[in-house]
């Protein structure tokens, strides 16, 4: 459920509440200095005014051998995973097995681009970020290779460049010694193609397990599937509005 | 009661003899630096699962003492027991050297430390580690200014106090923020939790002790100078005070833990079957930095027994890396509970235990660290008058001795 524009104005979000606290007590400590400006720049140009992004993943329809979102992501973005700890994953595929009635189910994790980012909270420098359309992204050029985002990420969606990269895709530059992870496509995004990888190679192998679109559209396929059909969030105790939602987990 | 005199400490080969000795550990902590930064954390033993490693075990170790450090000196100003005053100086020199050590090794240890500038000037304010930023950097300022007071003529009592209770201030929320790291990551089972705060605030009362009272035997030790037995012995006590504090929030961060279904199986495991994390927790934090610590502290002679006081305080900052392993490395090595109530299984290590095996490219940065810190504290000791000549029981206040 999407919350109406003047609701949300009328609400303050907790990160606004926090920055206004920072605020008061910089001016408390140096009045009359500005020795930062609050925030990074999250507009970009051509963003869709009001948008959601977000992915329906319907776990029924994941069979357990297919890795057809990794693959794609991997190729499209120019990371490597050679199954050693230390090699990026944007996204992944996970097994599931409810512990009390040994049901198998299959899905794919990545970032969830969360309403809430705990990683953008966190962040020092703020090159964790969230674009006004959802979309959470690392400024390679501000990240300072912490890590505090992945200890932060409730869903393991990040990776440190470990090693020297080399063949970067120029949609996607990486770097060693910083922090990345699933971008939901933004290049995509931004260019109008309306679907990301993932989706294009899940959609391509005739599993349509996963769907792409705008939330906050309600003419949108993604806005009339999750307001037909149950769908979940992971970990929605933790309150974080994820822009991934799941179906028969 | 002679006036305490402060002297620099004198040129002589076991004076410098220890200073090559932590020039050498840096070092080889700068050649780790360079390595890493050449090749990438690949040649660590970090990975996408553990990534805060035994660097970060020592840096927050340090940067935990540090505040602990100046606690020496706040007992004395703040409190108003005037048998610490002769060692303020010293404590809050070792304050600020251990804080610098602390930051040196979390600093050599991003992914891109060339940045650190970015860390200066982008500030993100609903990020606890900018705010440290700001604690860290502020503490230097506010315990130099504290330094000053405690050395220059002519500062009155009234200003000296109120400096030291910003600066006593200033530490507790400088801790506060460094608990808070941890504390406030809702995601992982073994922290998300407000005591952490508190907990590392007794920490640092437990380690900023033990190091300053290792600093103070050593340097009276090699310079041939007097460690009043009255106030090594009352410092012994505290110490035993304050390790009885952190394992008190040890327990009380445990039971409520195993009080919460969501949590049992994270306690569970680091109690009982975590492997390493369990040996070092049981053996290393509570036995060897806690119960042993406590039966020497609080030995009846322990007047008499230098070498207990000695011990005591190298198994408490020994038992105190090993808190900080298994709270870092531990937490990050239980797994995440993405799915609650299903087993998990991936290629990117749901479900399972993580693996870490540190490297001597790690251990190197995290023992350059404290040597930086030893080192900057013994040039500090060499070019200023910050360590007591005369500090024999005759000498400390005599309210001390009497009560």
């Amino acid at each position: 459920m999407t919350m109406p524009a003047s609701e949300k104005g009328a609400e303050i979000s907790r990160r606004d509440f926090l920055k206004s606290g920072a605020a008061l007590a910089s001016v408390t400590l140096a009045p009359g200095v500005t020795l930062m400006a609050f925030g990074g720049n999250a507009s970009a140009d051509g963003l869709k005014p009001g948008a959601r992004w977000g992915l329906l993943i319907d776990a029924a329809k994941c069979p357990s051998d297919c890795s057809a979102c990794v693959s794609a992501c991997s190729a499209e973005q120019g990371w490597e995973n050679n199954g050693l700890d230390t090699d990026p994953q944007w996204i992944r595929k996970v097994t599931l097995r409810d512990k009390k009635t040994g049901r198998e189910n299959s899905l794919p994790v990545m970032c969830q681009h969360c309403d809430e980012p705990p990683c953008v909270d966190v962040c020092p420098t703020g090159a964790s970020f969230k674009r006004e359309d959802g979309i959470v992204l690392v400024n390679r050029h501000t990240c300072i290779g912490c890590r505090y985002c992945m200890m932060a990420c409730p869903f393991k969606a990040r990776s440190f460049v470990h090693e020297p990269v080399t063949n970067q895709k120029t949609i996607s530059p990486r770097g060693m010694g910083t922090v990345e992870g699933c971008n939901l496509c933004v290049h995509k995004i931004d260019r109008g193609d309306g679907t990301t990888a993932c989706v294009e190679a899940c959609t391509a192998t005739g599993h349509n397990a996963m769907m792409f679109g705008d939330l906050n559209d309600p003419e949108s396929e993604i806005a009339k599937a999750v307001s037909t059909y149950a769908s979940q969030e992971l970990r929605a105790d933790l309150g974080l509005n994820l822009g991934v939602r799941y179906q028969n987990i | 009661m002679q006036r305490i005199i402060y002297r620099e400490l004198r040129s002589t080969p076991k004076v410098w003899g220890l200073m090559a000795l932590c020039g050498a550990f840096v070092a080889a902590a700068g050649f780790s630096v360079l390595y890493v930064e050449e090749y990438g954390h690949i040649v660590t033993g970090m990975n996408n699962q553990i990534v805060w490693g035994l660097p970060h075990v020592f840096a927050i170790f340090l940067i935990v003492a540090a505040s602990g450090a100046l606690n020496v000196s706040s007992i004395g100003s703040v409190f108003g027991k005037m048998a610490y005053k002769p060692v303020a100086r010293l404590a809050n020199v070792l304050a600020v050297a251990l804080l610098v050590g602390g930051l040196a090794v979390l600093v050599l240890d991003l992914g891109r430390p060339d940045r650190l500038i970015m860390a200066m000037y982008t500030y993100n304010f609903t990020s606890i580690f900018a705010w440290n930023i700001l604690l860290y950097t502020g503490f230097i300022g506010v315990v130099a200014v504290y330094l000053y007071t405690l050395m220059a003529r002519g500062v009155s009592p009234r200003t000296q106090k109120m400096v030291s209770l910003v600066a006593f201030l200033w530490r507790l929320a400088l801790t506060t923020g460094t608990g808070s790291i941890f504390g406030w990551l809702v995601a992982r089972t073994a922290y998300d939790s407000a005591i952490m705060a508190p907990l590392f605030i007794a920490m640092s009362f437990s380690f900023g002790m033990a190091m300053f009272m290792l600093v103070m035997i050593l340097t009276t030790s090699v310079s041939n100078r007097v460690y009043s037995p009255e106030l090594r012995t009352r410092q012994a006590r505290l110490l035993g005070v304050f390790v009885a504090a952190v394992l008190y929030f040890v327990l009380v961060h445990h039971l409520s833990n195993i009080y919460l279904a969501k949590k049992t199986a994270y306690e569970s495991w680091i109690l009982l079957n975590g492997g390493i994390y369990t040996l070092l927790f049981w053996v290393g934090q509570v036995l060897i930095g806690g119960i042993i610590p406590l039966v020497l502290l609080f030995h009846p002679k322990i007047d008499v027994k230098k070498g207990y006081v000695l011990l005591a305080a190298l198994l408490v900052v020994i038992g105190g890396l090993a808190q900080l392993y298994v709270i870092v490395v531990g937490g990050q090595a239980f797994p995440l509970d993405i799915f609650p109530g299903f087993e998990v299984s991936s290629s990117f290590s749901d479900g399972v235990v993580a693996s870490y095996r540190p490297t001597l490219l790690e251990l190197s940065l995290g023992l350059g660290g404290v040597a930086l810190a030893l080192m900057l504290a013994g040039l500090a000791m060499k070019f200023l008058r910050i360590v007591p000549e005369n500090l024999t029981d005759d000498n400390v206040d005599p309210v001390l001795l009497t009560d």
